[in-house]
């Protein structure tokens, strides 16, 4: 993206002062308002969320080793699986990538000084960490045992600390709201003069996308939850049928929230591996409005597809056949995207720095994972595959294959940026074939188990232990998976006082992030106001890659010596 | 059969007729996704090898877009996802459809353990015993959380739902052990949930409903028997008569009739219907009547409100089942020939001076 810088350039010699050094104190952290040390802070926050999330899943997998179980009893298992369900959706996969990479980048990349309301930034920071808070002290309390979709009467009888988990989750809901409000009033009103919405980065678009979604879906949520702790604190029969409620409204009102939420998690996704594409094919992004508007039209079918999560809970036949179709077009947009990257590559100059490799990563596993959900749409066939390790597999890999391998390739890609510092390309290429072969590993197997019948959140499967060999597998890539996750925590808090001084543009990227601020930024982002003149993604493969040819005649030429 | 241990056949036993259905579109789905997943991969690896940096193509005027490209890339999955999507719906209004000459049999799911009735009054718990060829009509209905029953070798499965009845239906065409799972997650010992179907041939089949299910001494009381033991029990004819009367309407084929309600509104008297104006009768009113009927939700189990049903399905006026023969007929519309005791009733019995009261006050 090419810009000038406007106005008089100020005397000052650059000084080395920047987001991170600008000020030591702990106030300045806790009660900052710079959107990138919020950023910061939810990177911490989400790191350690995920963290115990993680030990959950491998409680599971450990146990389900044994078709009987091992370590933990039927009570503890199931709050087990729901404090991984739980806390991986709602404290997890729903924030990562806006709270982290969208705080930090959106202001930068549109050419702002911060958010439009920075205030309200820092008090979603808040609101998610003491929703996080509450969530976790009901699991000290005792725990919860109805799964993270909280299925009524299931939740409403419980006599778990379910009560103290759905305020939490009310409490983080509104910190997703607060957030996404802050990203629709920056992007509309916080634009650098040029930048148009057509020389958006693909990043802003899918974050615009998601946060209209957020904006719509959460507080449906928000309030269906609070419905069911007033349900259980004072039994006003709303969901149960002994007090003349109805559970399936539930589920019409958890999955209308619950199914964009997907989008929620997988758009943001979307924006990051347009952004490696492009930069790491060192040419334009095919297709930029086919991608732009498919976010957007992603985000509004997403509203019209929660139906599919209930074919089998009585509602009828004709509505099950709606909701089939429109899931069933859905796929379209999605389509379109994988399509898009993979020609971004035509006369590229392809460099497969660690980056790419996560994004190309990203890229086979969200296909498998968005092609599998053919089965679950598919009305006929989900009958015999919902409720199985079918759809679990299915979820983990949009989920962990889509979600958590964009996420990470979007923290190595701007990590210079964050920080000022490179992380070593060794560690970083292996961790991102390690995390690729440990996730098929232990993802696959999960299909061919819930095929077989295999239920979801079952302790125990002493009844057909022939399916033990398939948990074998899985465990065993989840071990793997394990590992390469622990990688990158290492070899990228190590480049945090290591690590090679990156300098402004370390990927020679394109994008007002890398060519107009320093690394790290300083705490107003840009030296002198910003007037973008040209389109976004101006690479051009040709001289890149020349670059390199030069490289190897050189070789070729002292060879030939 | 995939039983044993260590036996891993990739594809689940095929017991009923909808199983190869199934499995055949759920391979060509299969056949897709691969074939989809090779070509991306491919394509990627191509390209990404083709244009890694340094190599020497042509690399000039790079395309940004391509209207035709962009068609080709949505109408090609599209017409292919409709085409699986009529596929699946024409096999999906098949599967829930139920057929008319099925065998139905009562399900109740409780935490944690299936329940089963047969109409002929044999009971299972977490085992089904069914014939080979005989479409199976389950009515299911929970009396706790929801559950779903699974049957995997009969790619069948349906919610259970407290509250309301739901079918399944399905036609074993293997005989065998299969088994019985519920797929949602119902609390503690969800995992645990699971029992066994046993699909018999005719011989096999004989033999077990001669022996009353192996479990029973005497041959158990049947369906319309034990509602009928209800019905006496608690006192049901009292008020409901062969005919319609001030206190009660008659139950006589109630059964898919149309009510009107007090409020005017109109509901198709189903099971549902039938089971929610025996548990929460104050809930909807029978325009005409009071709202006099005691409220069953607690003291009937959902076993014996799927026997009172069945008994109610065979009521006729002529049965002699009812102990108040003398308010037979006499509703308010047949005054003339009224007894005494008729007009005395009439808007005066308990419930209704207790409603009058009340409405005075």
């Amino acid at each position: 993206m090419s810009a000038t810088v406007v106005g008089q350039s100020s005397a000052k010699p650059s000084e080395p002062k920047n987001y991170l050094n600008a000020d030591h104190t702990l106030k300045s952290w806790l009660l900052s308002v710079d959107h990138k040390r919020i950023g910061v802070m939810y990177l911490i926050a989400v790191t350690f969320f995920f963290f115990i999330g993680s030990i959950a899943a491998a409680m599971i997998r450990y146990e389900l080793t044994s078709p009987k179980g091992i370590l933990l009893s039927s009570e503890v298992y199931n709050k087990t699986f729901s404090a991984h369900g739980i806390l991986m959706v709602f404290q997890f996969l729903v924030v990562v990538v806006p709270a982290v990479l969208g705080n930090f980048l959106i202001p930068i990349m549109i050419g702002a000084r911060d958010m439009a309301y920075p205030r309200l930034n820092l008090l979603s920071l808040y609101m998610f960490i003491t929703g996080g808070f509450l969530i976790l002290t009901s699991f000290v309390l005792g725990g919860v045992d109805a799964g993270w979709t909280f299925y009524v009467p299931l939740s409403t009888i419980s006599e778990t600390q379910i009560s103290l988990c759905l305020v939490g989750i009310f409490i983080t809901g509104f910190s997703s709201i607060f957030t996404a409000v802050n990203f629709i009033g920056t992007i509309h009103k916080m634009r650098a003069p040029g930048m148009t919405w057509y020389r958006l980065p693909l990043f802003i678009w899918s974050h615009y996308a998601t946060a209209i979604v957020v904006i719509l879906g959460t507080p449906v949520v928000a309030i269906t939850l609070f419905l069911v702790v007033v349900e259980r604190g004072f039994g006003f029969g709303i969901f149960s049928p002994e007090l003349g409620g109805d559970p399936v409204l539930f589920q019409h009102l958890f999955w209308f929230y619950s199914h964009p939420a997907v989008y929620i998690m997988i758009l943001p996704a979307f924006g990051i591996i347009s952004e490696i594409i492009s930069c790491f094919s060192r040419r334009p992004i095919f297709g930029y409005r086919f991608v732009a508007y498919s976010s957007l039209s992603i985000a509004f079918l997403g509203f019209l597809v929660w139906g599919h999560h209930m074919f089998l809970s009585s509602q009828s036949v004709l509505q099950g056949i709606i909701f089939s179709l429109i899931s069933f077009i859905l796929a379209v947009p999605s389509a379109v995207k994988v399509f898009n990257w993979t020609l971004t590559m035509v006369k590229g100059s392809v460099h497969f720095s660690t980056p790419m490799l996560y994004a190309l990563g990203f890229m086979g596993l969200f296909v498998i994972g968005g092609l599998t959900g053919l089965y679950l749409a598919s009305v006929d066939t989900d009958v015999h595959l919902t409720g199985t390790y079918f759809i679990v597999a299915h979820f983990h890999y949009v989920m962990v294959g889509g979600t958590i391998l964009a996420y990470l390739g979007g923290i190595h890609f701007w990590w210079p940026k964050m920080f000022g510092r490179t992380y070593s390309e060794f560690w970083g290429r292996l961790s991102a074939m390690i995390i690729f072969i440990g996730f098929n590993l232990t993802f696959f197997p999960q299909f061919m188990v819930g095929y077989l019948g295999m239920p979801r959140r079952y302790h125990y499967y002493y009844f057909a232990p022939e399916w033990q060999f398939y948990h074998l597998l899985s465990t065993a890539g989840s071990t793997v998976l394990g590992f390469g996750f622990l990688l990158p925590a290492l070899y990228l808090t190590y480049s945090l006082f290591k690590g090679k001084k990156a300098g402004p543009n370390p990927w020679n990227a394109k994008g007002l992030e890398w060519e107009y601020t320093s690394s790290p930024p300083i705490t107003e982002n840009f030296t002198q106001p910003i007037l973008v003149t040209d389109s976004v993604y101006d690479y051009n493969p040709a001289e890149d890659s020349k670059m390199y040819e030069v490289d190897e005649e050189a070789t070729v030429e002292d060879m030939n010596k | 059969m995939g039983w044993g241990i260590f036996q891993y056949n990739p594809i689940p036993d095929q017991a009923s007729a909808h199983a190869a259905k199934y499995d055949a579109l759920f391979w060509t789905i299969s056949i897709l996704t691969v074939v989809f997943t090779l070509f991306v991969v491919l394509l990627i690896l191509f390209y990404a090898i083709k244009y890694r940096r340094g190599t020497k193509v042509d690399r000039r005027n790079p395309m940004t877009h391509h209207n035709g490209l962009e068609a080709l890339m949505m109408g090609v999955p599209l017409i292919l996802a409709l085409g699986i999507f009529g596929w699946s719906a024409k096999q999906f209004v098949e599967v829930r459809s139920m057929p008319k000459d099925a065998m139905e049999v009562f399900c109740i799911g409780k935490q944690w353990m299936w329940h089963f009735q047969h109409m002929n009054g044999i009971r299972e718990n977490n085992e089904l015993h069914v014939p080979v060829g005989q479409p199976v009509k389950l009515t299911m209905i929970s009396q706790d959380v929801i559950h779903a029953m699974y049957l995997p070798e009969m790619r069948a499965q349906y919610h259970v739902v407290p509250g309301r009845y739901t079918e399944l239906a399905f036609t074993p065409t293997k005989p065998g052990r299969y088994k019985i799972l519920c797929a949602m997650h119902c609390g503690t010992q969800h995992s645990e949930m699971v029992g066994q179907l046993y699909v018999m041939d005719d011989r096999e089949w004989g033999e077990w409903l001669e022996k009353g299910g192996n479990k029973y001494k005497d041959k158990p009381l049947n369906m319309v028997e034990a509602g009928a033991q209800v019905w006496k029990d608690k006192g049901c004819g009292n008020c409901h008569t062969g005919l319609d009367n001030p206190r009660a309407p008659s139950l006589v084929g109630i059964l898919g009739k149309t009510r009107t309600m007090t409020d005017r509104t109109t509901a198709v008297a189903d099971r549902d219907y039938l089971r929610e104006a025996i548990k929460i009768p104050h809930n909807r009113i029978t325009a005409g009547w009071e709202n006099t009927m005691p409220v069953y939700g607690s003291t009937l189990t959902e076993t014996q409100v799927l026997e009172l049903v069945e008994f109610i399905k065979s009521l006729s006026v002529s049965r002699g089942e009812f102990q108040r023969t003398d308010m037979a007929g006499s509703t308010a519309a047949s005054d003339g020939d009224s007894t005494a005791v008729d007009i005395s009733n009439k808007g005066s019995s308990a419930g209704n001076a207790q409603f009058r009261s009340s409405e005075e006050r």
